[in-house]
């Protein structure tokens, strides 16, 4: 086939309309916002003291950070589904959450006596944790990564990493509704290594599952 | 490459996602020499032709083109979508290249040049199922209108629009598994 035939039938079909991805972005994002929502209440459920907890720094501070992840992530996986965008803003943007989650470590650890550094870094739900987060998260990954299939990103392993993100994010804040464990140490490490393994799961997905 | 053409290319392509069918030709003619002119450049040995990557380039374009943003430059997304290609063309034959992004600027539009060869997709249009190939192939090869592709193979023009359209998507999705 000449490429002048195959223009033929590329323009025959130019009337076939898809939805802008930056719009099927959002609408990604609303239904992984309502699965992971979904999940959350169907199972563990957030911590009945809800009301009073949003009163206190510590736990308010785990929805900072996580929210900032998922923004953050958000930003950059959009970039990275659109050829040629610019992504170098959004990349720099990826140190925010990090930045903040070290931040308030340090506070912590000056606030608090050091005999119970302990204590708050193990917690009392870490195994919860490490299952719920990545269990909340999944669907959101497989829908991130369904939507990496719909755009075109170049780099797809770092784009199904970037999904893991965003998703871990997504089912951390959700997680966090649930957690009684509010400490920055707690926060740092065990949710660290929930959301680090939705990342490595996403890029393992983006190099297996995104091709185009 | 000058601002000019880079405002011709999105006014193109913004027409053509709203419908209009010739600006959509002119969109792909124009775009086909320039991502030529290109790959041309970066295929200085045997092993890739350069216009299977055209091709490739073209139908990836096609059914990509909803993840360009109509207010950004069209072409550094052509040739983000071009370098893609030729990388994976490349590495599909077990060789890694690197392309500068820099080097596009230079890049000179060319015509086709007609060369007698086993094309990567006329392959990919052999493993489709009989009812979208004979579709594509009347369009594409015999240069048959939808009305016409629908009359002569005595089905409707929305059968041949569904065809077209899933044919086109299956042979784009082939060539990169190959």
């Amino acid at each position: 086939m000449r490429t002048e035939d195959l223009i033929k039938a590329l323009d025959a079909d130019a009337r076939d309309k898809a939805m802008p991805l930056g719009k099927a972005w959002w609408l990604a994002v609303g239904v992984a916002v309502a699965i992971a929502a979904a999940v959350l209440f169907a199972t563990i459920g957030p911590r009945p003291d809800l009301m009073p907890a949003m009163h206190t720094m510590r736990f308010m501070s785990k929805f900072v950070f996580t929210l900032v992840l998922a923004a953050s992530a958000f930003a950059l996986i959009r970039a990275l589904s659109m050829p040629g965008a610019s992504t170098r803003r959004a990349m720099a943007w990826m140190v925010a959450a990090p930045a903040l989650v070290v931040l308030a470590v340090i506070l912590e650890l000056f606030v608090v006596p050091e005999a119970d550094w302990g204590k708050r870094l193990i917690g009392s739900n870490m195994m919860i944790c490490m299952t719920f987060i990545p269990l909340i998260g999944i669907g959101p990954l497989a829908i991130f990564l369904g939507m990496l299939r719909y755009g075109a990103p170049t780099r797809p392993v770092l784009a199904g990493a970037v999904a893991g993100l965003l998703a871990g994010g997504l089912a951390a804040t959700f997680y966090a509704a649930h957690c009684f464990d509010d400490s920055p140490l707690f926060v740092a490490t065990w949710y660290t290594i929930a959301i680090a393994f939705l990342t490595l799961l996403g890029a393992i997905g983006g190099r297996l599952f995104v091709r185009w | 490459m000058t601002g000019k053409d880079e405002a011709e290319f999105s006014r193109l392509l913004r027409a053509a996602i709203a419908g209009d069918e010739k600006a959509y030709a002119d969109f792909l003619h124009r775009i086909a020499a320039l991502v030529r002119g290109f790959v041309r450049r970066k295929v200085v040995q045997g092993g890739v032709d350069p216009e299977d990557v055209v091709q490739e380039t073209l139908l990836a374009i096609h059914v990509k083109r909803h993840t360009w943003r109509q207010d950004a430059p069209v072409l550094p997304w052509v040739y983000a979508i071009a370098r893609f290609k030729l990388i994976d063309a490349f590495r599909r034959r077990g060789r890694r290249i690197e392309v500068e992004i820099d080097e596009i600027a230079e890049t000179f539009a060319e015509p086709e040049t007609e060369k007698v060869s086993e094309r990567d997709i006329n392959r990919a249009l052999d493993g489709l199922p009989p009812a979208q190939r004979s579709v594509v192939s009347s369009i594409s090869v015999d240069g048959q209108s939808i009305g016409e592709t629908a009359t002569r193979l005595g089905i409707s023009e929305t059968a041949v629009r569904v065809s077209l359209h899933r044919g086109l998507a299956a042979i784009a999705k082939r060539f990169g598994r190959q």
